[in-house]
């Protein structure tokens, strides 16, 4: 072995210390996925150009790697000096050799048979910071790996999984701090924001995302209402180091769809909040939906951009809602900008100037259901929208379905289901869908790419001039992201649900996404 | 009065869905609700209105089947009485689509007075010959040809083994003599990813080279559709190679029986429909 080869060895670490300046300036390292959304600003959004316009016809699976559990596989991977880390359903974690997804560890929790979830026992993916590793559970832990090898270095419990919490999330670092939210919103928890220190797992704030008593907001839920308020906050937020401000969404409020218990605007369920990731410390709130009845949780990726609106340079949040609008508010002091539909809406004649929805009577759920657009899966979901930089537009998967909504009863019991109703398909309505280019600035739809059914996956642009996107019937396809027009697709064999990514490995660009139960690295 | 508030907490309290306790001391639970509720009188509208919500998109909102069974019969094979409808409401049935659905004691009862309702209406004597239609169905009105009985026949239209359990006189007798207005409805299920459509979709299709095709729609997705044609083959198609894409919903691929049979052979086919089933 010559002294040079041994050099190099040394120069590259395999295993990276990433720190949270490394996030912040992850445009400096474009061949790495470091962070939930590629970046701090939420643009999921990747620099490379080797595979662009031109050549990326030629796309081609350059190999997969499938996991061995029936639950959706939803996790956007970390890619990180040749390695990718993932997480797998129900909670757990391996680390890939980027080259040819061959396993370098695996970290496999046993799950307790009574574990609470909605939807399936998900995971959406992890944060690292330095060489460590950290994992949201299903039974509402939070667990710290070491990234060159899976071992555990702590593993907290978040909240008690038995009352209804679990954690489906990827946290994301800021600073010293690990920022985790928490799923439950059919489970009438009370929600929260947490942040715990990465070296040792001990929680450093919580934020309440329903106010208790004497704090303000509490006036917002009727009696002891608030208890059961929800407001989960399960969908990973953006941060802005420069404000020094997190931006993190809330989900619906419980009872999901008979509000009759819980009179008022009910905060800060369905909004988006503003925090300072030290203190813990509310800066503003924009409450979307208030008072929501159809389960509109506002659980997305903020968008946050240094736009110029109106002719002044402003540094804005984008958000497309749940609820079917597009909204662009100021992210310094929240001030409501703009909000726009950008999908099929019925409950709402408009918004007001300061962005509160004016109600179409009637819309409510009730004993008979009631047809509404969006349905309860809303114009778009969880899974995050794009923006690029090149050619300033957001982009959208958006969903184009209405539902029935039913009132049910609302009775509490710890721990069980607290929907309050329910919701069912419209019988010969077919639902569709679309990706949609908006322009940041303006939410003005600037050209949309149909789709046969409701997608359940995001979206990545990359500055090769393409957007990535899939679709429920397996599809996974490239787009011209200044026309929509369809450059390149492939047929999986199974439902796109999660998020793309893009990374370099031996200096060549890999575009990941999972189908079904399958990781999928494409190259050319 | 809104039945989810009006409710006497008492007996808002039994019913209790917790998902750690047993089944079957859950259905003791519900049931003794349900019997206790079955005291209160129930409410006609109330129960109109949950079926239209819940149940009318399987079962028709006049009951008489769909997806789901007819429930215009005098007797429920799967429901002889109304505790074993109040299982079946609260429990759904397992490796069915039979849904699960909760509902207050009251609201339960009054669901189930409105079913049987149905089955009290004055049931229809059905005057046509079934061994006769059965020959109608092979030769005349050759139904073979796009329908089959178990797995014997055409693959255009609906299998029609049990369809004398799902689907009640009234209907056959329209579904034979104006189809389109019987289309079986499709996206009534909620489902949040869509493996294989389950309507019966009449598509027309014309290809880049002016090839014209009519069938109905198997599948779809974003860049294709497959088809099935009259002779039951399989035309599959990408959009991009498509002049054009005509889905003609609210219109069956099945022709009118109308001018076809006389009123008595029509009585036949349909006496023949209702027996079939679903017994081998």
């Amino acid at each position: 072995v010559s002294v040079r080869a041994v050099a190099a060895l040394f120069s590259l670490p395999l295993v990276a210390q990433v720190s949270s300046e490394r996030i912040r300036n992850s445009e400096r390292e474009p061949g790495n996925w470091l962070t939930y959304s590629g970046n701090y600003q939420g643009y999921r959004y990747s620099p490379l150009v080797q595979i662009n316009t031109l050549n990326v016809a030629r796309l081609k699976p350059v190999w997969m790697y499938q996991i061995n559990d029936l639950n959706q596989f939803e996790t956007t991977p970390l890619a990180v000096d040749g390695v990718l880390y993932i997480s797998e359903p129900p909670s757990n974690a391996t680390a890939l050799d980027a080259r040819t997804g061959r396993p370098l560890w695996a970290y496999r929790r046993t799950m307790p048979p009574d574990v609470r979830v909605c939807c399936g026992q998900v995971n959406r993916g992890l944060a690292i910071f330095g060489d460590t590793l950290f994992l949201g559970t299903v039974d509402a832990h939070l667990v710290a790996l070491d990234s060159r090898t899976g071992h555990v270095r702590w593993d907290i419990v978040v909240a008690d999984y038995k009352t209804g919490y679990s954690i489906t999330v990827a946290p994301i670092v800021v600073k010293e701090n690990v920022i985790v939210g928490i799923s439950g919103g059919e489970y009438g928890i009370r929600g929260f924001l947490d942040a715990y220190a990465a070296e040792t797992g001990k929680r450093n704030w919580r934020f309440w995302t329903v106010p208790g008593p004497g704090e303000p907001g509490h006036e917002t839920w009727a009696g002891e209402s608030w208890k059961t308020g929800s407001a989960p906050t399960w969908v990973t937020g953006s941060y802005d180091a420069e404000l020094n401000l997190l931006y993190w969404g809330t989900g619906n409020p419980g009872p999901n769809y008979n509000g009759e218990p819980r009179e008022g605007d009910n905060l800060y369920a369905n909004s988006l909040l503003a925090i300072n990731p030290d203190t813990g410390e509310l800066k503003w709130h924009f409450q979307f939906t208030p008072h929501d009845v159809h389960d509109w949780d506002a659980n997305h990726v903020p968008v946050l951009v240094d736009a110029t609106v109106g002719g002044k340079p402003r540094k804005v949040v984008a958000v497309a809602n749940r609820n079917s609008f597009y909204y662009l508010l100021d992210r310094a002091t929240g001030e409501f900008l703009l909000g726009k539909p950008y999908a099929q809406q019925t409950w709402a004649k408009g918004l007001d100037d300061r962005g509160r929805p004016v109600l179409v009577p009637g819309k409510s759920p009730s004993l008979e259901g009631t047809m509404v657009y969006p349905g309860l899966h809303g114009g778009t979901n969880w899974f995050s929208p794009s923006y690029s930089p090149q050619t300033d537009l957001f982009y959208v998967a958006a969903r184009e379905e209405a539902t029935s909504f039913y009132l049910g009863l609302p009775e509490y019991h710890v721990g069980n289901f607290f929907t309050a109703g329910g919701f069912r398909g419209i019988p010969g309505l077919e639902p569709s869908g679309a990706v949609r280019a908006l322009e940041l600035e303006a939410g003005k739809k600037v050209w949309e790419f149909p789709l046969h059914s409701p997608p359940w996956t995001g979206l990545l642009s990359t500055a090769g001039g393409l957007v990535f996107g899939g679709t429920n019937e397996g599809h996974f396809f490239a787009l011209d992201a200044k026309t929509g027009r369809l450059l390149w697709r492939f047929s999986t064999g199974g439902p796109l649900q999660a998020n793309p990514i893009s990374f370099l490995c031996d200096g060549r660009q890999f575009v990941a996404t999972t189908a079904g139960h399958t990781l999928f690295v494409f190259g050319e | 009065m809104t039945p989810l508030t009006g409710e006497p907490a008492a007996l808002q309290s039994r019913l209790n869905f917790r998902s750690s306790i047993n089944m079957r001391n859950l259905a003791i639970l519900v049931l003794l609700s349900f019997q206790c509720a079955a005291q209160n009188q129930p409410a006609p509208d109330v129960g109109e209105k949950l079926f239209l919500a819940h149940c009318a998109v399987c079962h028709g909102p006049k009951g008489d089947g769909g997806k789901g069974t007819n429930l215009a019969q005098h007797r429920l094979p799967r429901a002889p009485d109304d505790e074993a409808l109040a299982r079946i409401i609260t429990f759904g049935i397992p490796g069915t689509e039979m849904p699960l659905t909760r509902m207050t004691p009251q609201q339960l009862a009054s669901v189930i007075a409105y079913v049987r309702s149905f089955g009290r209406m004055p049931s229809e004597s059905l005057t046509g010959d079934a061994q006769r239609g059965g020959e109608l169905y092979r030769d005349k009105a050759n139904c073979a040809q796009c329908h089959a009985i178990h797995g014997r026949g055409g693959t255009l239209g609906p299998e029609l083994t049990g369809v004398g359990v799902r689907r009640s006189p009234r209907y056959l007798r329209e579904s034979l003599t104006d189809p389109d207005a019987a289309i079986p409805d499709s996206f009534s299920s909620y489902k949040k990813i869509t493996l294989i459509p389950d309507n019966f979709l009449q598509v027309r299709v014309v290809t880049a080279d002016g090839r014209r095709f009519t069938g109905a729609r198997v599948n779809e997705d974003t860049f294709s559709i497959q088809v099935r044609d009259a002779a039951g083959r399989i035309q599959s198609f990408f959009k991009e190679d498509l002049r054009e894409l005509h889905k003609d919903w609210g219109k069956s691929p099945m022709p009118s029986y109308r001018d076809v049979l006389s009123r008595t052979e029509l009585e036949d086919v349909v006496a023949y429909l209702v027996s079939l089933r679903g017994e081998p």
